[in-house]
């Protein structure tokens, strides 16, 4: 059984020291090895901004795709071979901005990937944008009198939208997120695992202190109950979507794959694809 | 008698033109006529004049007619909009219930049915299309109990009791029609035809077959017109061999799906139209940048914007061609043939994955949506070559990764699926070195634009460009694509008549254009004539760009929606001489 060092390489990550992200790789590292995967068998898919170069630094196949579209182009691999562990991974401009009609759509669909953002309220790699995650009044290169729009409640949506794994984390918090990560993994379908990871460079007011103060651990409320729908909407509008935790988990609704009429359990690329002369004859057939 | 004949139904959308048209020439396929069909709709689900026009004939034809024996009308508008194409003592049946009458100057025989009357008195307005049909049946000559069959076909689950209603409409039609007209009419007597049974389908039809022979597996895509029709046959299909079809948000999602299913090794495409290919745009740059294999139909409809979704053009060319930012090996096939769009969708996976870049498969509206007679396809030519696909490498050194962009003399790496236990790789749309990693090296940089755009050089594709050149130095070297090559056709017969010699190409590879095939013909002909649906000459400048000639390249341009006609052909050809 591979140990999480087998899910480590040689490249050194282009990241910020003292980024969130790095905790994030750690994370998804460990969490890989403590499910029993082996790398050749885990696809870590990944949209572009600094977070989107995380499929590179896992030693695991890997697709760096194009902004916005980790999603549907991780659901594109589990539908093509199921037999893989698919991560999505991406920043919150990437899900939550040009991505968030997929992230939407993924989320009622309920393949079952993982998906991973990577939230420091900014955009990062373009140097200091808002973010749909951004505060009101956050003022940055593009809102020099600060930001105007609404923030983005991701979770409340995903609730909305018929999510059957919610959870969020703090990078700080390694045992937390690899534990929810290794949870979303397990998930029989569509999991979304929000991550807090500070920008160090470009977000003065998000800092690894201020989630510090801000965050409530549902661990610090024992009589949280993660089934109860309602109790999370509540739960997520009472601390403005400042928790940390499992905060949804719905274990009745089968997986998308489980779900289409005929679907095998062996991947798709792995099955003979030469259709038979028979098959091939009656479809034919239908049309004359 | 005859050896063939035009036959047209026109109504509002929604009251049973098609379900008329169907019934009609699913019959007549019974008796062995080969069928060519011309559907005129509107962007609507019900209203609007709608009208479904089909060529009969003893022989292939692939193309529509310019004029029209029989018109079948369910309302005067249908009558005022189309009876000009009536030819000189041309027949109208019509729906009594409207009173119908000819316009002035039309020299045509009226026939008022009372076709909504008599399905009512059967109990539904919507057995119309039963009086409708078997009124035009009757006045062919044609055997009543042909045409019984393929309305049992139609209604048999649903119980012998509607079978034996529409079956009574279909025998009121034709006894009605046949006093009015003192028997069959003799003129449109049709000469009896092979009664072989062909396949009757539409280009969409056979793309959605072709792939699925082809081994695609998944289909995430988008409705569009006129496209749909692709993933509502394999979604039919699909699970019965194990595979399946997705509705996606949009048309991103659609391809990028496609994308990442291809890279995990299943062959997977997306069908779409103009709008939704121009939403794709980006994600095909990622398949060219990462080398991922993937199959694009593009089903050409009337552009720009939302343009005439319903009409027929052929101006996506040059976005086809040129459509992604930066600069990526591509495939840009273009079927001419109901069978071609069968065949063709197997070569593009084939290609996609030998060249291990994206191919987009390009139709028009006519080839995709007219239905038509089609040969017998050859399971034998159903045959799969997935490239260099790579299974059971062996070991790696520790840290070391598979070369998935392996530097190689003709730019073909070799490809590996995840799963694959010495295969592990990292693929970006970000510049990349041979094993995937981000690189900015001006040295790799140079090399690996050198290896993606040169598998361009050496590509090999059977009959890239279509040939009948009978003639060693022409008076016309007639140039076309997708549906009009067989207007062409009938349109030379009548040039070569009037003692005009012509050759005629179809283009069938559009990228990289098959310069050394076509030069030679180019160079011997007196002039070259492009026919195409758009209005900028889009593949002509393909021919000057690459083959040259400029000077005697002359464009014939249609982009008010309608196919090319016959007469519209010969008598641009003529002028143009």
């Amino acid at each position: 059984m591979a140990t999480f060092k087998e899910f480590r390489n040689s490249v050194k990550p282009n990241w910020c020291p003292g980024c969130g992200d790095f905790s994030i790789q750690a994370a998804i590292q460990r969490a890989a090895a403590n499910v029993g995967l082996e790398p050749e068998n885990l696809a870590v898919v990944s949209g572009i901004g600094c977070s989107g170069r995380i499929s590179g630094y896992i030693n695991a196949y890997g697709l760096h795709g194009i902004h916005g579209r980790a999603l549907p182009i991780a659901q594109g691999v589990k539908m093509a071979n199921r037999e893989l562990t698919v991560i999505a991974s991406g920043g919150d401009g990437d899900g939550f901005a040009i991505g968030m009609g997929h992230t939407v759509h993924a989320i009622r669909r309920n393949i079952n990937i993982t998906y991973i953002v990577m939230d420091n309220q900014i955009y990062g790699l373009t140097k200091g944008q808002t973010s749909p995650r951004s505060a009101e009044g956050f003022k940055t290169k593009s809102t020099p009198d600060g930001s105007i729009e609404s923030t983005l409640s991701p979770l409340e949506i995903a609730l909305s939208a018929g999510a059957t794994f919610v959870a969020q984390s703090f990078s700080s918090d390694l045992k937390q997120l690899t534990t929810l990560i290794e949870e979303g993994m397990k998930h029989e379908g569509f999991s979304l695992i929000n991550v807090f990871s500070p920008c160090v460079t470009f977000n003065k007011i998000n800092t690894y202190d201020w989630f510090k103060e801000n965050i409530v651990n549902l661990e610090s409320i024992p009589e949280y109950d993660p089934s109860n729908r309602i109790q999370a909407m509540t739960k997520l509008m009472e601390t403005g979507g400042m928790l940390t935790g499992l905060i949804y988990q719905d274990k009745s609704r089968k997986s998308y794959e489980d779900m289409v009429v005929g679907f095998h359990q062996e991947g798709i690329s792995n099955q003979d694809i030469q259709i038979s002369e028979a098959d091939f004859s009656k479809l034919v057939a239908e049309f004359k | 008698m005859i050896s063939q004949l035009s036959w047209k139904i026109g109504g509002q959308q929604g009251e049973g033109v098609e379900s008329t048209d169907r019934i009609f020439s699913t019959a007549l396929n019974r008796l062995g006529y080969y069928l060519y069909g011309y559907r005129h709709f509107s962007s609507r689900i019900k209203g609007g004049h709608t009208n479904n026009k089909i060529r009969i004939s003893t022989k292939p034809i692939r193309a529509i007619s310019d004029d029209l024996d029989i018109l079948v009308a369910f309302d005067q508008e249908s009558i005022d909009l189309n009876a000009h194409e009536l030819r000189p003592g041309g027949v109208v049946v019509a729906d009594a219930k409207f009173n119908p009458t000819l316009p002035e100057g039309i020299n045509a025989k009226l026939f008022p049915v009372p076709i909504t009357a008599i399905a009512d008195e059967l109990g539904t307005s919507l057995m119309k299309n039963m009086v409708a049909s078997g009124a035009s049946w009757a006045l062919l000559g044609l055997p009543l109990e042909v045409f019984n069959k393929a309305v049992e076909e139609e209604f048999g689950r649903k119980g012998a009791a509607v079978v034996e209603k529409n079956v009574e409409a279909v025998r009121r039609g034709s006894e009605f029609v046949l006093e009015l007209a003192g028997g069959p009419l003799e003129e449109f007597k049709l000469q009896p035809a092979d009664g072989e049974q062909k396949l009757f389908m539409i280009g969409n039809d056979a793309m959605a077959l072709g792939a699925l022979a082809a081994g695609c597996r998944f289909m995430p895509a988008y409705p569009i017109t006129p496209a749909s029709e692709v993933m509502e046959y394999l979604i039919k299909k699909l699970p019965k061999f194990g595979g399946t079809v997705i509705q996606t948000e949009d048309e991103i999602a659609a391809i990028t799906m496609a994308i990442g299913a291809n890279f995990a090794g299943a062959r997977s495409m997306t069908a779409s139209a103009g709008p939704g290919l121009s939403l794709m745009m980006e994600a095909i740059g990622l398949a060219g940048m990462t080398e991922t294999p993937v199959v694009i139909i593009d089903t050409q409809r009337g552009g720009p914007s939302t343009g005439l979704p319903t009409k027929q053009e052929q101006s996506d060319i040059n976005a086809m061609i040129y459509g992604t930012h930066g600069e990526i090996p591509k495939i840009v096939l273009a079927p001419s043939s109901i069978e071609e769009c069968f065949y063709d969708m197997i070569e593009a996976f084939n290609l996609a994955e030998k060249y291990q870049c994206p191919v987009i498969v390009i139709t028009d509206l006519q080839l995709s949506l007219g239905k038509q007679s089609c040969d017998e396809l050859d399971y034998n030519k159903i045959v799969i070559d997935r490239g260099n696909l790579v299974r059971n490498a062996p070991e790696l050194e520790p840290n070391q990764l598979f070369k998935r962009y392996e530097f190689t003399e003709d730019g073909i790496s070799p490809r590996i699926l995840p799963g694959e236990k010495y295969g592990i790789h990292h693929v970006t749309g970000v510049e990349h070195d041979e094993t995937g990693r981000p690189s900015e090296s001006a040295v790799n940089r140079k090399k690996m634009m050198d290896k993606r755009l040169g598998k361009m050089d050496n590509i090999k594709v059977t009959n890239p460009i279509h040939v009948d050149a009978p003639h060693e130095e022409p008076d016309l070297l007639i140039v076309s694509m997708s549906s009009t090559g067989g207007t062409v056709d009938e349109a030379r017969v009548r040039l070569e008549e009037q003692g005009l010699t012509t050759n005629h190409i179809t283009v069938r590879l559009l990228y990289p254009f098959p310069t050394e095939q076509f030069a030679p013909y180019a160079e011997k002909a007196k002039k070259i004539i492009v026919l195409e649906n758009n209005a900028t000459a889009q593949l002509a400048s393909q021919i000057k760009l690459n083959v040259g000639h400029a000077d005697k390249i002359e464009s014939v341009l249609k982009y008010d929606g309608n196919p090319f006609l016959p007469s519209i052909v010969y008598n641009a050809c003529k002028e143009l001489v």
